[in-house]
């Protein structure tokens, strides 16, 4: 029995709508990983003490665990102090964080690079600290990351897979719901996977024209 | 008891490291429209002070006075950095590595800091862009980024970004030591042309003919004091002090 994808148009739209909900995942927590990744990155290096500490034991338990259960934990471990996330939100904002936190090592160590002269040259015009962090340091910081931070989001967008587990339809849970109906499982993962690959695709493109709009800044 | 104070007045300034003092006791006043130098060999401390004056390298004794202000003052951690931004904000400072933004053009290198902190519009920062890149000879790269433009070209942008602020002083630090010797002309020219429109400087420098040429005063430091100072026809010409020869000697001699 050899591959038959004659079934396909009959149920490409299960499986493109669950392609929205893989980009639409993908895209707001990859966001929230950048925009967190940053806020993560300043707590880390500059907040008082009683700041830092419980941050790190929160930052740890994003790297060192799976993000599986922490998926399991916003989903339904938040349900029982009251807050009842819908599947959507509760991936995305697992994913996000998840993201944030190796996103905020990067970022850390491309904040610490910047050459210290650059601090100076704005403390010495009057900026405060924050203000320096905020608008010289930082993005100088941030385009030092560009390429390692994609590299995260493509991590990112494989682990959305993950947010199926928690009944969010995206594109492997479709994929496999079809299944469930055809009973034709290479056809359809395959199917999956080319939507991946050109979801990946359409990633690296962002990132070239990122990293070339940036590169005669540096 | 009379305290009048100059325009920049340092009072027994002390730094050490640890066991290692890097200024010991110095004193110096510059008046308004003053032009002073500071030479000397490296590690004699001159960019210490220098930086003493800002604030960059805090002092760990002695006073700074600007303008009849008290710029290193004991205030508690919040007001002092409050304080210290304001006084900053006054005192223009150009550095060795010319330390641009590099991810801004020049015109962004200049307009920043006006339109956060003075509150600029966006217009009226263009155009003071365009004004102080032009008075240092830059305005058509106005919309360069500093990859694009030559060490000297950058420190002339640099100096642009300082006087945006409309300083009361300017400070500095070997602004073309980093430069090849064909574009140390080019900021040495900015330089004295800031020198006829009477803004007053602080330059710490390696280079005794152009101190001599524009300074009023000239310092001479060595290891954490001044070891001479005078006009720089006296200094230059006549110095007194051996150590102040034996620098001038040895400087003469790695010119050749």
């Amino acid at each position: 029995m050899g591959l038959d994808f004659s079934m396909v148009p009959k149920y490409l739209d299960i499986i493109l709508l669950g392609c929205a909900y893989t980009i639409g995942i993908t895209v707001a927590a990859a966001i929230l990983s950048f925009f967190g990744g940053i806020v993560f990155a300043v707590i880390a290096l500059y907040a008082p003490w009683v700041i830092r500490q419980p941050f790190r034991l929160v930052a740890w338990i994003f790297m060192g665990t799976p993000l599986l259960l922490q998926l399991f934990l916003i989903y339904f471990g938040l349900v029982q102090v009251g807050i009842d996330l819908p599947a959507v939100v509760a991936g995305i904002i697992g994913l996000g964080l998840h993201f944030a936190v190796y996103n905020s090592e990067l970022i850390q160590t491309a904040i610490l690079s910047v050459d210290k002269g650059q601090m100076e040259a704005a403390r010495t015009l009057g900026l405060s600290r924050g203000e320096a962090l905020r608008k010289v340091v930082i993005p100088q910081a941030v385009r030092d990351v560009i390429p390692p931070i994609s590299n995260n989001m493509i991590a990112l967008l494989k682990d959305s897979a993950l947010v199926s587990v928690i009944g969010v339809s995206e594109l492997t849970l479709s994929a496999q719901r079809v299944i469930g109906k055809t009973y034709r499982p290479f056809e359809f993962y395959l199917l999956a996977a080319a939507f991946y690959y050109v979801i990946n695709l359409a990633m690296e493109w962002v990132q070239r024209k990122i990293e070339r709009r940036i590169s005669i800044s540096r | 008891m009379t305290d009048e104070k100059s325009f920049v007045e340092i009072r027994h300034a002390q730094k050490a490291f640890g066991k290692l003092e890097v200024l010991k006791d110095i004193s110096l006043s510059v008046d308004k429209g003053q032009i002073v130098g500071i030479i000397g060999s490296s590690g004699s401390g001159k960019s210490t002070l220098l930086r003493a004056i800002n604030d960059l390298d805090p002092l760990t004794g002695g006073e700074v006075w600007l303008d009849g202000v008290e710029v290193n003052q004991k205030l508690p951690h919040r007001q002092y950095e409050k304080h210290i931004n304001q006084m900053r904000q006054q005192v223009g400072m150009v550095f060795q590595h010319f330390n641009l933004f590099p991810h801004m053009t020049a015109r962004e290198n200049v307009t920043m800091a006006p339109m956060l902190l003075k509150g600029l519009s966006k217009d009226e920062a263009n155009t003071l862009a365009e004004e102080q890149l032009d008075n240092v000879g830059m305005l058509e790269r106005i919309d360069y980024y500093p990859s694009q433009l030559s060490g000297g070209q950058k420190q002339r942008v640099a100096i642009a970004r300082a006087l945006a602020m409309k300083p009361k002083l300017m400070l500095f630090d070997e602004a073309t030591s980093a430069l090849d010797p064909e574009l140390v002309e080019e900021v040495n020219q900015v330089m004295r042309k800031l020198a006829e429109q009477h803004m007053t400087m602080i330059i710490v420098t390696h280079e005794m003919d152009f101190a001599a040429s524009v300074c009023d005063r000239v310092l001479f430091m060595d290891q954490g004091v001044v070891v001479e100072e005078g006009p720089p026809s006296m200094l230059f010409k006549n110095p007194t002090q051996p150590r102040t020869r034996e620098f001038l000697r040895k400087h003469l001699e790695n010119a050749k």
